[in-house]
């Protein structure tokens, strides 16, 4: 399956990207669909990036369903740990 | 309604399977440079020509491999960076995600790019005049787009997604059927899809040979058991051998009845 699904949303941050270096992140897209390196059909990706650096200004990765909807709660949780403000 | 028989593969004038390959400069109808991977066969008899439109994924390192086979079949074969005025010299992975982001590749855009690509290869001492064109995923859908809009010779589809069939309603990708353009589809179609895809789903295919047999189109769909998506991929877990050298030999034979100098067109 082809999805073509994707999901875009602005976020500010930032990722250790290409050459190990860090870099600043304004844009996130996320997509089901056919992964470049993991080893299955579909995968859950995420892409971190900042488009105004150029297409390898980017943070990539590709999760299997399962373990993307575990980084899903873990992230939740993580997040409900710490009161808003902090 | 079949458009030819496997064997007539066989009648492709070949001197051996010495070739060569390197990256060319193409112009878009848009005026803009347009990166594309050519292998032509060693020797300056005539032979067809191939244009290959890569995957979603990109200009990759696999989609080379399928043009070099190309060129190993007897063919001058190319394929265009649909992804060179976003990404020029980009990892085509990066590229691909650039793009994806920034909601694909507009249809119009794509017919123009394949007819630089088509055009280039009729420019070439070696051609007969006859240029076809495959594509996988994306490129799958993106070549019966190509076919109804360009002279082309012979189409290959294989599990393009979307060629019939409604993208989900809110869909982030400019992407629509091409159920309105198949009337004007001017090559004779092969179409390669797995039992286990959804999109395109048996049901989408089914609708498309229902579709192409009202048209009087020429074309022969076939669909393989135990296989899904993306089985030529030889590097993706979704390979399937069986699929993939059976569809290859598909491939080899329609090209070889549609491509080749003494065959007349049917369209």
């Amino acid at each position: 399956m082809c999805t073509y699904a994707t999901v875009s949303e602005q976020v500010d941050g930032s990722a250790k990207g290409p050459g190990g270096q860090w870099f600043h992140v304004t844009d996130a897209t996320v997509y089901y669909d056919h992964p470049v390196h993991a080893m299955a059909d579909h995968t859950l990706n995420i892409d971190l990036a900042d488009p105004s650096r150029g297409p390898g200004a980017r943070l990539a990765v590709e999760l299997t369903r399962d373990s993307a909807t575990r980084l899903v709660r873990a992230i939740e949780v993580a997040l409900a740990s710490a009161p808003e403000g902090v | 309604m079949s458009v030819a028989p496997r064997t007539a593969g066989h009648s492709i004038r070949k001197v051996s399977d010495s070739l060569s390959a390197t990256t060319v400069s193409l112009t878009g109808a848009d005026g803009a440079a347009v990166e594309a991977y050519l292998a032509r066969p060693d020797g300056q008899h005539t032979r067809g020509g191939v244009v290959v439109i890569h995957h979603l994924p990109g200009y990759d390192r696999a989609t080379k491999e399928m043009v070099r086979r190309f060129a190993e079949l007897g063919y001058d074969a190319i394929c265009p960076n649909l992804y060179s005025r976003e990404a020029p010299g980009a990892d085509p992975a990066d590229a691909a995600a650039m793009v994806r982001a920034q909601g694909g590749i507009p249809d119009e855009r794509l017919v123009g790019d394949v007819g630089a690509a088509a055009a280039y290869l009729r420019g070439l001492s070696t051609s007969n005049g006859k240029v076809g064109v495959v594509g996988h995923c994306s490129g799958g859908r993106q070549a019966v787009l190509a076919a109804c809009h360009l002279d082309l010779d012979a189409a290959v589809d294989c599990y393009g997604a979307f060629v019939t069939g409604e993208p989900p309603a809110g869909f982030p990708l400019k992407v629509t059927n091409l159920v309105d353009q198949l009337p004007s589809l001017r090559a004779p179609l092969l179409g390669l899809f797995g039992v286990e895809d959804k999109t395109p789903s048996p049901d989408h295919v089914a609708e498309l040979g229902r579709r192409l047999d009202e048209l009087g189109k020429p074309h022969d769909l076939h669909s393989y058991d135990e296989a899904g998506h993306a089985f030529f991929a030889v590097d993706r877990p979704s390979y399937r051998v069986a699929a993939a050298n059976d569809g290859w030999e598909r491939i080899s034979a329609f090209f070889g009845a549609n491509l080749s100098a003494d065959n007349s067109q049917e369209s």
